[in-house]
């Protein structure tokens, strides 16, 4: 029993301790950005790795829930002579909810875990000390460029999901199930309102900015060589994902 | 100070500088004295806090209590960007070199120079080959870093820590995990950079043969504190069991292995 008490005081004061490192390192950042010079290379160079070259995986992701989402609801809706609605509820569901959550887990797992990986490398064969002592800030060459590129990519990477999401639907409903297209669409456009995707980038945002973060500081504590830089990757896709679904329930119940 | 540097005062002076990692007391009351202008080689075992007291030279590294004192500034009070202005005085080169391997060797050498500096492109490039010919490289300026020997990486690593020509070099074991033959040629290397820049030069190190080489002082750390300081002759004379175990490289005596 005490054990298990002792455990958990560990586990939370560790995790406190972390959310305020991470959150000291947001500051930084913050305060970081703004000076010159911006070094847009660098974040171009960022914005191509977390959003052009998840891309493909978005897309996949995207057309499979879109289209699943149009046979499941249409097997539902079907017993209550409701099936014009798939198409609204399809879209509605991608723009509020699936588009921005499934596009952030998945870039976390190709993006979030890829920042742990080279940074936390680079923590352990020295070149954040070697930046560090060659007078160039590592949060501002190496943290703030993720940042960026990770707030304003994933809702891009969203508005592209939710697109190919619904053309899904559309395919699975209008070509597989027979649904009347006029009707498909004008269900669509009846019920979901320019706010329901707006909602979604929001917190899409959001969650770019947690999965950058969670990388770039885990990749920043990385201690002991190849096997820390492993650890790294994975507490970073793990802490990540856990907080971009907490996160998605309390921004959600705020946007209501 | 206005201009004049006072060539008989020393370059970095630390000052009772204590530090303690988890529970181990790893420096306890460091005194030193870096010359200008001289190469002093710390020497010590492995885990004995020689990295340590290097990275509080620089300022990776906060003290528990004391100071480093840089041209009567005394760093360990400094924020982030008051202690840049002072790095720029400093190029380190690192044990395992940290060239950035995102970079080639060119864009790795012309770092410094791009971030501290507003020369053009075509000045850079020009700075950038005299440096790597200073340590015996050509024409490798398109390669990556993970192409490169140990010893090159070394070597490249090096001409990066000069590119701004520093007024002090700092080298966290420089041969260490290399050959003997090509420990030789960095710690000539060692030598003509000396020569060349006239830098003041503080190497940490447990080769003995290639401090005895390098050094116009030797500073042993031994149990956190500095148990003998002087030229390479007051070491080869010295009777200190701890100093005669080290340098005589032998497992038995007062040291105990880590």
């Amino acid at each position: 029993m005490r054990a298990l008490l002792e455990y958990v005081g560990r586990m939370s004061y560790r995790l406190l301790v972390e959310a305020g490192q991470m959150v000291m390192m947001l500051a930084s950042a913050m305060s970081w950005l703004p000076r010159p010079p911006l070094k847009l290379s660098l974040i171009f160079k960022q914005m191509e790795f977390v959003g052009v070259k998840s891309t493909t995986v978005v897309m996949l992701t995207g057309a499979s829930t879109g289209a699943v989402l149009a046979l499941q609801t249409y097997y539902g809706f079907s017993k209550f002579n409701a099936e014009t609605m798939v198409g609204a509820i399809v879209t509605l569901s991608m723009t509020r909810e699936l588009g921005p959550v499934l596009t952030a887990l998945m870039v976390t797992a190709r993006a979030g875990s890829g920042m742990a990986t080279e940074l936390g490398t680079m923590r352990v064969t020295e070149q954040i000390d070697a930046l560090e002592v060659m007078a160039a800030n590592p949060i501002k060459h190496l943290v703030v460029p993720r940042l960026v590129a990770g707030v304003l990519m994933l809702p891009v990477l969203t508005v592209i999901s939710v697109f190919v999401g619904v053309f899904g639907g559309y395919m699975v409903g209008v070509n597989l199930l027979h649904i009347n297209p006029g009707l498909f669409m004008s269900k669509v456009y009846e019920i979901v309102e320019l706010p329901d995707l707006l909602n979604g980038l929001v917190k899409s945002a959001c969650f770019g900015l947690i999965l950058s973060l969670v990388g770039c500081y885990k990749g920043f504590a990385t201690t002991g060589g190849a096997e820390g830089v492993g650890r790294a990757a994975t507490e970073a896709v793990v802490l990540a994902s856990v907080l971009i679904l907490i996160s998605d329930y309390f921004l959600t119940a705020l946007m209501f | 100070m206005d201009g004049e540097r006072d060539t008989t005062r020393p370059a970095i002076q630390v000052v009772d500088i204590h530090k303690t990692l988890g529970r181990k007391v790893v420096l306890d009351g460091i005194n030193l004295d870096i010359e200008r202008g001289k190469t002093t080689v710390i020497i010590g075992q492995s885990g004995g806090g020689k990295s340590v007291l290097l990275k509080h030279v620089i300022g990776l590294m906060k003290p528990d209590a004391g100071q480093v004192v840089v041209d009567d500034v005394d760093i360990t009070t400094l924020n982030d960007r008051e202690l840049n202005e002072v790095r720029k005085k400093f190029g380190m080169l690192f044990q395992g070199g940290a060239l950035f391997d995102s970079m080639t060797v060119g864009e790795n050498v012309a770092f410094p120079l791009k971030e501290h500096t507003d020369k053009g492109e075509k000045e850079i490039r020009e700075i950038v080959r005299e440096k790597l010919q200073q340590v015996g490289l050509k024409g490798i300026e398109h390669m990556m870093p993970a192409e490169l020997s140990g010893g090159m990486k070394k070597r490249v690593a090096l001409a990066r820590a000069v590119a701004l020509d520093p007024e002090i070099v700092l080298f966290d074991e420089p041969t260490t995990g290399l050959d003997p033959v090509t420990s030789d040629a960095i710690d000539d290397l060692i030598i003509s950079t000396h020569e060349h820049t006239k830098a003041t030069l503080v190497v940490i190190s447990h080769d003995i043969a290639g401090t005895f080489k390098v050094a116009h002082k030797v500073a042993m750390i031994y149990q956190g504190n500095i148990i003998l300081e002087g030229t390479p002759d007051d070491f080869r004379n010295s009777s200190n069991p701890v100093v005669r175990q080290f340098i005589e490289r032998k497992a038995e005596g007062p040291i105990k292995i880590l």
